[in-house]
């Protein structure tokens, strides 16, 4: 049964593990009734059908080289709506750990002589390159939430994520704190929304789903600290999916500080 | 008639990552055939470096969606080998019970989700939800269950929480265990199912011989540890894994290709069949001839049936394991600390796709240099002698024939592109 006029969805890939968009896959396995109000017109790893335009665009995976920048554009064009499925494309994620060494030496690293043969560049959020409208942040994205965003995109709302911390969701959840156990955790910087699913199972926070606004990031060191973590350790906490996104914080309390 | 093809897919579809077949044939002769990777380079090696050991499963379990629990997994062991920690019991078989159900996970997803649409004549799963549901619906149970099996384990299977250095952060219930096994036991119906449904496909007959390279333990069929070995004979222990792979770059792949005693060499669940027949269990061995698979067998088509007989496997040895985790009455445990914290160790692990490697250096807790070998790498410069052989054979029919046969044989060997473009030169200090 076909419908007019059902809304054109289509998901694209840049770098990533794709892992957000299998579980975009048994999100709609699991719940078929999607289907029903949305036509999938483009989805690369699922299918081999194509189209042109798009009502929404989800996007997974960071911009890493300047030819990935002509692609996202293009996209932009083509779509009503554009959304930023997952930490890769949300905050840079784990691809933009590498941003803490200098360029040459990655490539150097990874690719010895044969360096210059692959194109690449800082590993960036899709958001540094085009104008995004929603985002299904998280690694991975969390089913129950890619459901929520998709019906509010349909009922004309723009999708909203929580801007409070994980802590308020591990509270609820009942888990005893991890800094009581002896353990550290990024849970007091971090959007909530993914029901504190690490923290539930005996780990740390590890900030994938990004910082909450004014996030009380110099006290939290001192917490980490006080829990006998190097500087060093606490930079590497602080940098598995949040290296862009520091590096903008701290450039903005130098500007309020000065 | 003089024969012309120019094919030249770009961004094969249904597949992990972004790979194009390029094939040019100008009067019949062969000028271009590749299987070229185009997905960025992704530099995971050097993203690890100066990071602390604790980490490295969580990264590099980013590597990949769907064999995350097997690049942790891996990761594990190599940090394990290099600080000279030894898992308990407990640990190794709830990480081979985690390791099952993300088997199981992927070859569902391969088997029903990204092949049968090229024998069902359909673009994709979506129109086949709709012609064939009973088809679907199985597929689904199938894979609800593996990833129960990983949630009830590790929180999840992309990406695994509760796994740690040396043991777990999190164990499952007796009353979850319960329910897995029962889960298990109701479900072996869709098993028989899927054999008899790949018993009616038809595998194109397309024969050629090659090395078959997996890991062989001695009592357990895969899937963790164990020693390398090849169907042209020879074992090796881990450590040797670089003088196997031999990994090389070319030009137009950011994939590295490797080759051990010929020119390409082949992993997956074909070679794993091939190499450790004798350890599948009776159920699986019976779904195995009833699919017309036998060890010895060199068509690559077939690596799919592999995946089916590997399904029925999975289903067996998972019952069995959950039975000796009630047994041994399940117990939290604290994760077994290092005896050392500098120290080279490599892991290996059968995932879904193959042979993989991890190799680490750790010096004062941190690690300082990293290696990672991926199945699909290994497997890209045998994909292309493969199409080198098929491309003559088949050169008469339409293009479009013959492009889609290409593009099935690419899509049999399962190739997880992303996965495969983070190799490296490392020069181990």
């Amino acid at each position: 049964m076909t419908h007019v006029n059902k809304p054109t969805v289509a998901f694209f890939d840049f770098t990533s593990c794709e892992g957000c968009q299998l579980t975009v896959i048994d999100t709609l396995q699991t719940n078929p009734e999607l289907l029903d109000v949305v036509e999938i017109v483009e989805f690369r790893e699922a299918m081999s059908e194509k189209s042109d335009a798009y009502d929404i665009a989800f996007i997974e995976g960071s911009c890493t080289r300047a030819s990935d920048e002509d692609r996202l554009r293009d996209i932009r064009a083509r779509s009503g709506v554009v959304v930023a499925l997952g930490a890769c494309a949300h905050l840079g994620g784990v691809n933009a750990i590498r941003n803490r060494q200098r360029l040459p030496e990655v490539r150097q690293y990874v690719y010895g002589q044969q360096a210059d043969w692959f194109e690449t560049y800082e590993p960036r959020a899709i958001e540094a390159v085009i104008e995004v409208d929603g985002v299904v942040p998280g690694c991975p994205i969390d089913g129950y939430e890619f459901q929520r965003v998709v019906t509010a995109l349909l009922q004309g709302r723009s999708p909203e994520t929580p801007d409070y911390p994980v802590c308020v969701e591990c509270k609820l959840d009942e888990n005893i704190c991890l800094y009581q156990l002896g353990q550290v955790c990024l849970g007091p910087i971090t959007c909530a929304g993914c029901k504190a699913i690490c923290p539930a199972y005996g780990v740390g926070c590890d900030g994938c789903r990004g910082l909450i606004p004014n996030p009380q990031i110099d006290q939290l060191r001192e917490v980490m600290a006080e829990h006998g973590l190097s500087t060093a350790e606490i930079d590497s906490k602080l940098t598995i999916f949040l290296t862009n996104q520091l590096v903008q914080w701290e450039s903005q309390e130098k500007a309020h500080v000065s | 008639m003089s024969h012309n093809l120019n094919i030249d897919i770009h961004h094969i579809t249904r597949v992990e990552g972004h790979g194009n077949i390029v094939v040019d044939v100008v009067n019949g002769e062969l000028k271009q055939c590749e299987l070229q990777v185009t997905e960025t380079p992704r530099f995971f090696e050097a993203m690890l470096r100066g990071r602390p050991y604790q980490e490295a499963s969580q990264i590099t379990s980013r590597i990949c969606g769907i064999c995350a629990v097997g690049h942790a997994t891996t990761s594990l062991r190599a940090t394990e080998r290099a600080l000279g920690i030894e898992p308990t019991e407990q640990t190794k078989l709830l990480r081979r019970l985690n390791f099952l159900g993300e088997i199981l996970d992927s070859h569902v997803l391969h088997a029903y989700m990204l092949v049968a649409p090229d024998f069902l004549n359909v673009g994709s799963v979506v129109p086949l939800a709709k012609s064939a549901p009973e088809v679907v619906l199985r597929a689904l149970r199938l894979k609800k269950l593996a990833g129960e099996i990983c949630r009830v384990v590790s929180g999840r299977h992309t990406h695994p929480i509760a796994m740690k250095v040396g043991g777990f952060s999190h164990f499952p219930t007796t009353a979850e265990l319960y329910k897995l096994r029962e889960d298990f036991i109701a479900l072996w119906p869709d098993v028989e199912e899927t054999v008899a449904l790949f018993q009616t496909l038809s595998i194109p007959a397309f024969e050629r011989e090659t090395e078959y390279i997996a890991l062989r333990n001695e009592k357990t069929y895969g899937f963790i540890d164990g020693k390398i070995k090849s169907s042209d004979g020879g074992s090796w222990p881990l450590n040797l894994y670089r003088s196997v792979t031999n990994e090389h770059i070319v030009p137009h792949s950011s994939a590295k290709h490797c080759f051990n005693q010929r020119d390409s060499y082949m992993v997956g669940a074909l070679a794993r069949f091939n190499i450790n027949y004798d350890l599948l269990h009776s159920r699986a061995k019976s779904a195995a001839s009833a699919l017309d698979l036998g060890p010895g067998c060199t068509n690559p088509y077939m690596n799919t049936v592999a995946q089916v007989v590997e399904i029925a496997h999975c289903f067996v040895e998972g019952a069995m394991l959950i039975d000796e985790l009630l047994q041994m009455e399940i117990a939290w445990e604290e994760p077994v600390a290092p005896v050392r914290l500098s120290g080279e160790g490599v892991g290996a692990c059968e995932v879904p796709r193959g042979i993989l490697f991890h190799h680490y250096i750790i010096v004062n807790g941190k690690i300082t240099g990293a290696n990672c070998i991926i199945p699909t790498n290994q497997n890209v410069a045998n994909i292309e002698a493969d199409m080198r052989e098929l491309v003559p054979a088949i050169m008469d029919r339409p293009q479009a024939d013959v492009a889609q046969q290409l593009e099935m044989l690419v899509r049999a060997y399962d190739p997880c592109i992303s996965c495969s473009t983070h190799m490296l030169n490392v020069k181990f200090e």
